[in-house]
């Protein structure tokens, strides 16, 4: 009874009891077993296709091969981009524990200073955790070698052979050029609104500016890939089959690179601009802006250093002022308004005024440069003597609607279309112009007043250097114009094919060809008896041209003395010009800042730019200041 | 002549006597595709097959060693073995030395120990022993006392942290409360209990083992980090098919892609490079080593002999479910070897000593009953 009562003894079924446990046991396993079978059938009879096809995934990548950049080459196959080879060592962050303790031992071993570090920061900020950014770039043999022997010790370090760009003539043109970068964000931007993305997987370097931007997609080439098999580190084992990457096009300029150069050095410490332009085609034979910066210290991420000397710098050297910068015209004026004067009839050639020296309109006295006047004047020697009292009374007569509907259609005060990025707009000023510009009614209305000092290039006008180039280069071709570009063709690098660019007008403006004819003549005379004469004497070719003047700050009532006045404060000199005057083969306009009068310090430099390009004539040195110059200058 | 035959003969015995045919062959069977295995999983790098082999025989003489003692002296190892464990798991816990985030090891100046595998067999022994003391008048507070001397090792172990551990070890006590006859409805009853604990246990482990629980549950929640070993060896098992992808040819394997690979997730090496095939012969492997131990449990002559050789069995079965289950991804990650398969000689001496308990067990039953 005892027994009976205890729950946890029945000794008799001791044994019996262990042994149906025993059994109950083997039936537990083997339904565990059961279990686990099923689950290696489901894994490995169910489910092998995917679970195979993740094993291939894992072990084999496609890795990108970059192409390489296309070359960019001037008019005489000048290399002026190009690729070189060379190595790096290249640290990715994410597979770095301690990344100051990594940088630390390496430098032991290869030399990082301290200007590298600040580079490598900057790179990192801007990329992903992912990406090997360089830590030093051109390597020594010897210094890869020292590396390489000690790789290990360096998970997440390595040494890669990278293609870098090199712009061989380094600060020679490279406002055109432009330079590439690292890929930042608003590059992949680019990249992917052009659904080009996985072309550039791989690619760690964009167009940041210039040709280099604008024709990035023809400069790329298409990204080739290599299957590897990789390892869990992601170390490639093996290469199991290779499609070869295509080379990016090469472009071929219009620009000519030593007129280019002989050009830069023109300027030498000035500030400023020069656009030349093939009137027949279009083509920009130099787009000089000056000072220049360096290229090739933007490829591998540039240091802060030399950032902060270029930003810094009062002279602006990261500024294209060819395309960007916005310049009163000055007297370069003066011809496109007698040819809208003849075109609408306002005046005849022979037509004559009497300038007393100045201009009197509304109870101000608009005064002309010459004390005393230039005497009677008619259309010719208003040109070639840059008269302004003449066209104080032309702007008036005329009204400021039909002075800019024609200089519209000069392509004034509108973006060219020139093929780099960064033009500016300029000022065409009319009604309006001013209705959109200014916010208060009262600076809405456009006074008759202004009108007058829009004449001669003064006022509200503003035109960028290339803005003026391409109108000379319209009237010198008859007014035909072609959109400016500074590549010529694009070659594919595959096929050899080569695709032109603009080889067609973008417009003919209905000019008179006598009314084109008469200017012509008139500006002919200014480089032979007028404001031009000094520097084109003796020249072996016939030229026209136009100086010019642009108020930087306006004196009342003195008399500007460019000696008195503060260099930033002095007047800009502007020419412009064209030649051979009868088959205009260049047409340019320059602009010197601050440069005073345009006969002075412009009209120089446009005869060492004819001399070279017309007659392969190098110049013998900077052109000597001439104080007489001074006398026929407006 | 016959001198010398006789003597020829007994040294024969001596050595064979007291080994079970059956255990041993099965054993060597598996010992041998472990061997396979392990030098697939390592020869690209550190080549780890005749360290195995050596870890290998000599466990397999430590087997031969404790296949000699008779069940009634290994009784008497029975307490001071789980005293002596007790008291190292407690310097442990007060002194240990901390590896990878865990407290296992004890510094004991020459080298260090892992107390906690000695409870892996010190804990049913003791239990068996205390089984049988009291065989005659089992009451239910015997079975609290029980309880209590498992529980204690168990939490110890557990807190360490070493979650794989204090489950074999309180699997193998409860093996022994379980074949001594602990009643169904207690045991539906602490099962209902700890369903219902389970809330409040989820608060005492450790974030790692909440994670592990978690990626298990979704292991692709976490791809690069506690995901990464189960995806990985989910990837080599399903990857290997029906037949395989052939010894030294799995591409998960010797890609590196398996953590683990010669150790713990030993297993997904396997089924890779043998498919299905070969893994159904590992199970039927498994399955008759569980098998020959439950009879040598059912032919014990004594209770503590029964008890211990049972509870043994089933932990061998308890390893082998786990290992497998965590690598194809339907048990947590958990840190057990997978029994003989697995590189590693503590592990192996261990899994021996169980063995050549069974063996003395089944060998030295007739000399009881006489």
């Amino acid at each position: 009874m005892r027994r009976r009562h205890d729950p946890f003894h029945h000794q008799d079924g001791d044994l019996e009891r262990f042994r149906f446990r025993l059994g109950f046991a083997a039936v537990a396993v083997l339904a565990a077993f059961a279990v686990l079978f099923a689950r290696f059938v489901w894994l490995q009879v169910v489910q092998h296709d995917y679970y195979t096809t993740r094993a291939e995934g894992n072990r084999i990548s496609l890795v990108p091969v970059t192409p390489n950049r296309g070359v960019i080459v001037d008019r005489n196959g000048v290399v002026l981009a190009r690729n070189y080879s060379a190595f790096t060592l290249e640290i990715t962050p994410s597979r770095v524990h301690d990344l100051e303790a990594t940088i630390d031992a390496v430098s032991e071993l290869i030399e990082v200073q301290a200007k590298d570090r600040k580079r490598f920061k900057k790179l990192m900020e801007e990329s992903k955790n992912f990406e090997s950014i360089p830590i030093r770039t051109r390597l020594t043999d010897k210094e890869v070698a020292t590396f390489a022997a000690n790789r290990f010790r360096f998970p997440g370090v390595e040494v890669k052979a990278r293609l870098f760009r090199q712009y061989p003539l380094g600060d020679i043109g490279s406002h055109a050029l432009g330079y590439i970068g690292r890929v930042n964000d608003r590059d992949l931007e680019t990249i992917a609104k052009a659904e080009q993305e996985a072309n550039y997987k791989g690619t760690d370097h964009f167009g940041k500016t210039g040709l280099e931007q604008k024709y990035e997609f023809h400069l790329h080439g298409q990204t080739g890939y290599e299957e590897v098999e990789v390892d869990a580190g992601g170390r490639a084992v093996r290469s199991l089959s290779r499609t070869p990457p295509v080379p990016g096009n090469n472009l071929m300029l219009t620009l000519d690179v030593k007129l280019q150069q002989i050009t830069e050095q023109a300027f030498g410490e000035r500030r400023g601009a020069l656009v030349a332009i093939e009137p027949e085609t279009g083509g920009i034979l130099a787009l000089v802006s000056t000072p220049t910066f360096d290229p090739n210290l933007f490829v591998d991420g540039i240091r802060s250093d030399d950032w902060d000397a270029y930003n810094n710098d009062p002279d602006k050297p990261m500024i294209n002022r060819a395309i960007y910068g916005a310049y009163p015209p000055g007297s370069t004026f003066k011809p496109f308004m007698a040819l809208a004067a003849l075109e609408t009839g306002k005046r005849t050639p022979q037509q004559t005024i009497s300038d007393p020296g100045f201009y009197n309109f509304g109870g101000h006295q608009f005064r002309d440069d010459k004390k005393g006047g230039h005497g009677s004047v008619d259309m010719y020697k208003s040109i070639v003597h840059s008269c302004d009292t003449y066209y104080y009374m032309l702007a008036n007569d005329m009204g400021i609607d039909n002075i800019a509907n024609f200089m519209g259609q000069m392509g004034l005060g509108q973006r060219t279309g020139i093929d780099i990025e960064g033009e500016s707009e300029g000022v065409l000023p009319s009604p309006a112009w001013k209705k959109k510009r200014f916010k208060k009614p009262e600076q809405q209305k456009w006074y008759a007043g202004e009108t007058i000092s829009i004449g001669i290039g003064q006022g509200y006008n503003a035109y960028t250097p290339l803005q003026l180039a391409l109108a000379t280069a319209t009237l010198a071709n008859d007014g035909v114009m072609f959109r400016p570009h500074i590549v010529k063709y694009v070659t594919d690098s595959k096929s050899g094919e080569k695709t032109m660019v603009e080889p067609a007008p973008i417009r003919h403006v209905p000019l008179k060809q006598q009314n084109i004819d008469v200017i012509k003549k008139a500006m002919i005379g200014v480089n032979k008896e007028g404001t031009g004469a000094r520097a084109f004497a003796g020249a072996e070719y016939e030229s026209a041209g136009k100086t010019g003047t642009a108020q930087v700050y306006s004196l009342k009532g003195e008399k500007y003395e460019a000696g008195k006045v503060k260099e930033r404060m002095r007047d800009h000199a502007l020419f412009i010009a064209f030649a051979p005057a009868d088959k205009p083969k260049i047409a340019l306009a320059v602009l010197v800042e601050n440069g005073g009068f345009g006969a002075q310090s412009a009209a120089p430099i446009a005869r060492m730019v004819f001399d070279y390009y017309l007659l392969g004539k190098l110049p013998k040195g900077a052109a000597p200041e001439d104080e007489k110059a001074l006398e026929a200058e407006e | 002549m016959i001198v010398w035959r006789d003597l020829g003969r007994r040294l024969w015995h001596g050595t064979v006597d007291h080994l079970d045919p059956p255990l041993l062959i099965i054993t060597a069977a598996i010992m041998s595709v472990g061997l396979a295995t392990v030098f697939s999983a390592t020869y690209d790098s550190n080549n780890r097959l005749i360290a195995q082999f050596v870890n290998m025989a000599v466990a397999l003489g430590l087997m031969w060693g404790v296949a000699q003692i008779p069940p009634q002296k290994l009784m008497r190892f029975a307490v001071p073995l789980y005293v002596l464990g007790l008291i190292l798991l407690v310097l442990v816990f007060l002194f240990g030395v901390k590896v990878n985030g865990a407290r296992r090891w004890l510094n004991i100046g020459i080298t260090r120990i892992q107390p906690s595998e000695i409870m892996k067999l010190a804990m049913p022994l003791m239990l068996a022993w205390y089984f049988h003391k009291y065989e005659a008048a089992l009451k239910l507070r015997h079975y609290a006392v029980a309880a209590l001397l498992l529980v204690v090792p168990f939490g110890l172990v557990a807190k360490q942290p070493d979650l794989g551990t204090a489950i074999l070890i309180g699997a193998a006590g409860f093996y022994v409360l379980f074949f001594a006859g602990l009643q169904w409805k207690v045991m539906f009853g602490l099962a209902a209990a700890g369903a219902g604990a389970a809330p409040f246990l989820w608060h005492v482990l450790h974030d790692y083992q909440r994670k592990r629980i978690l990626t298990l549950i979704d292991p692709t929640s976490d791809p690069l980090g506690s995901g990464y070993h189960i995806i990985q060896s989910t990837i080599a098992i399903g990857s290997g098919g029906t037949t395989g992808k052939g010894w030294l040819q799995g591409t998960q394997t010797h890609l590196e892609f398996i953590p683990e690979k010669h150790t713990d997730f030993i297993f997904a090496v396997f089924g890779e490079e043998w498919g299905l095939l070969g893994n159904a012969v590992l199970l039927l492997l498994y399955l008759l080593l569980i098998g020959r131990g439950l009879m040598i449990a059912a032919n014990a002559s004594t209770l503590f002999a029964r008890l211990l050789a049972g509870s043994i069995t089933l932990s061998l079965f308890t390893y082998a479910f786990i290992n497998m289950g965590m690598v194809t991804g339907v048990m947590p990650v958990v840190g057990v070897p997978l029994p003989f398969m697995s590189y590693g000689g503590t592990a192996l001496a261990t899994l021996c000593t169980g063995l050549g308990i069974l063996m003395s067990i089944q060998t030295h039953r007739m000399l009881v009953k006489k």
